[in-house]
């Protein structure tokens, strides 16, 4: 077995099983899979990350098919990682997403990697994140990353990626609907997709309208395209409008937006490991199942029994 | 958090075949019995297969072929694992494969071939039994 900073190093120069290897570590979330995103942490930073999000059948993958080979048209190295959800019953997963994506399988500055869910409570932004940084700090000019916009992960796509393309598609009524409650204040980007199909014109009409209805004061203002995605209709523009947000980011009102998310991060990671660290110490302190117990049997409810803990820590931390 | 390691498995159709029902079949299977399972698509060459080996780091490949190429493409698919440093993944194959070509490609590596009809637990006990455990 090699050592960790060996497999840094392989990530670092590119070397594509040691980006495979170090994305598995930190998958299987292993002792060794936070020392490995110390490690690489140094040579990240520099990749543009764009998140694709929608409904399931909307056009997603196929569109990230056509995005790489404009991506890489203009001369631009891609990562791409497709999340698929796990089976909350068996654990399994079907991760059918690259399917569409095989003809740049053998593209040697292409990577693509499927990632489940596996049922991690909030852990699905913290993987694909490190993922992510796996394959920023391997070079990759632009990370891709496709998640099913249901519930919580379309949400957690702003923890990970710079730019929220929303996908949606016509005759996808009631999605569309609930697309609308979740994502509007999140979506960098929409695109309606299948714009082949007829009432694609409606859509985007509905789309708008609604746009219209929530529209703040924003430095940005979320353009809405079509695309055809088996054809690659309208993704150079869609490539476009991308390093137009981009660019936004990087100057006046887009570095708070940037500045802001390295606070989430931040934010984040400390919940994280102060979490880590009371509950490993309330463990090995043999109090941590009582205290299920006392849940349980409704003697005290979760938030007044995390008050306690959290007050009783941080005042013997005080007498260290 | 279960610290227990989950089998990824990659189904791959290799060739010129036409449909996919078995191969699908399979991979819902291994799905339902609590595996990761990525699926290729139908028209891989040797090479798609073996790189999506390497970027998916999958414990095991299933191959599926009704084309009777298999005698073709799969000693090529091997030759490539192995220049690629991926001996430790488990290789199986299923399909329409006639006995006869069975010893041959056991020897080249792929561990087992199943026929038409095998019972999808037969398989399923396979890879878990099978499935490397790495590091
Ligand atoms: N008519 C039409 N069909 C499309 C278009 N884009 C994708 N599809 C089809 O929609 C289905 C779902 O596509 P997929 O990319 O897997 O969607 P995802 O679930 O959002 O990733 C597939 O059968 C695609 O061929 C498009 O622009 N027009
Ligand atoms: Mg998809």
């Amino acid at each position: 077995m090699r050592s960790l900073e060996q497999l840094a190093q392989g990530v670092v120069n590119g070397d594509k099983r040691s980006i495979a290897r170090a994305i598995t570590l930190i998958e299987n979330n292993g002792e060794d899979a936070q020392k490995l995103v110390s490690l690489l942490y140094p040579y990240t930073g520099k990749a543009h990350i764009v998140g694709i999000t929608g409904p399931g059948g909307s056009g997603k993958s196929t569109l990230i098919e056509k995005l790489i080979s404009e991506l890489r048209r203009r001369g631009k190295t891609v990562g791409v990682l497709a999340t698929d959800p796990s089976s909350p019953f068996t654990g399994g997963a079907f991760l059918g997403d690259r399917i569409r994506m095989q003809r740049f399988a053998t593209d040697e500055e292409v990577f693509i990697r499927s990632m489940a869910t596996r049922n991690v409570p909030g852990g699905i932004a913290k993987a694909t994140k490190d993922a992510v940084n796996v394959l920023d700090a391997a070079g990759k000019d632009v990370i891709i990353v496709e998640t099913v916009g249901a519930g919580q992960a379309e949400v957690d796509i702003i923890k990970v990626a710079h730019t929220v393309v929303v996908v949606f598609a016509p005759g996808l009524g009631d999605e569309i609907q609930a697309i609308k409650a979740g994502i509007m204040e999140i979506a960098d980007i929409f695109v309606l997709n299948k714009a082949d199909l007829e009432n694609a014109n409606r859509a985007v009409t509905d789309l708008k309208a609604s746009l219209e209805l929530n529209a703040q004061e924003k430095a940005w203002k979320p353009p809405v395209l079509k695309t055809v995605a088996l054809t690659g209709e309208g993704i150079e523009q869609l490539v476009n409008e991308i390093f137009e947000h981009k660019a936004f980011l990087e100057k006046g009102e887009g570095a708070s937006k940037r500045r802001k998310w390295v606070e989430t991060e931040l934010v984040e990671a400390i919940k994280q490991k102060v979490a880590d660290l009371i509950v490993d110490d309330l463990k090995k302190r043999k109090v941590f199942n009582e205290l299920v117990e006392k849940v349980m049997n409704r003697q005290v409810d979760p938030y007044s029994a995390a008050s306690k803990i959290v007050a009783e820590t941080l005042l013997s931390a005080k007498k260290d | 958090m279960s610290s227990e390691r989950k089998i990824r498995v990659l189904i791959a159709k290799p060739g010129l075949d036409s449909h996919d029902r078995g191969a699908k079949i399979v991979a819902r299977a291994l799905r339902d019995a609590g595996m990761e399972v990525i699926y290729t698509g139908l028209r891989q060459t040797p090479e798609q297969i073996v790189e999506t080996v390497l970027q998916e780091d999958v414990d095991v490949l299933g191959l599926s072929i009704l084309s009777g190429a298999h005698m073709a493409l799969f000693p090529r698919i091997m030759e490539l694992m192995k220049k690629k440093g991926l001996n430790d993944v488990l290789v199986f194959a299923g399909g329409i494969i006639p006995e006869e070509d069975v010893p041959q490609l056991k020897k080249i590596g792929i561990k087992e071939i199943f026929g038409p009809g095998t019972p999808l637990q037969t398989i399923i006990d396979f890879v878990r039994n099978n499935a490397p455990r790495k590091a």
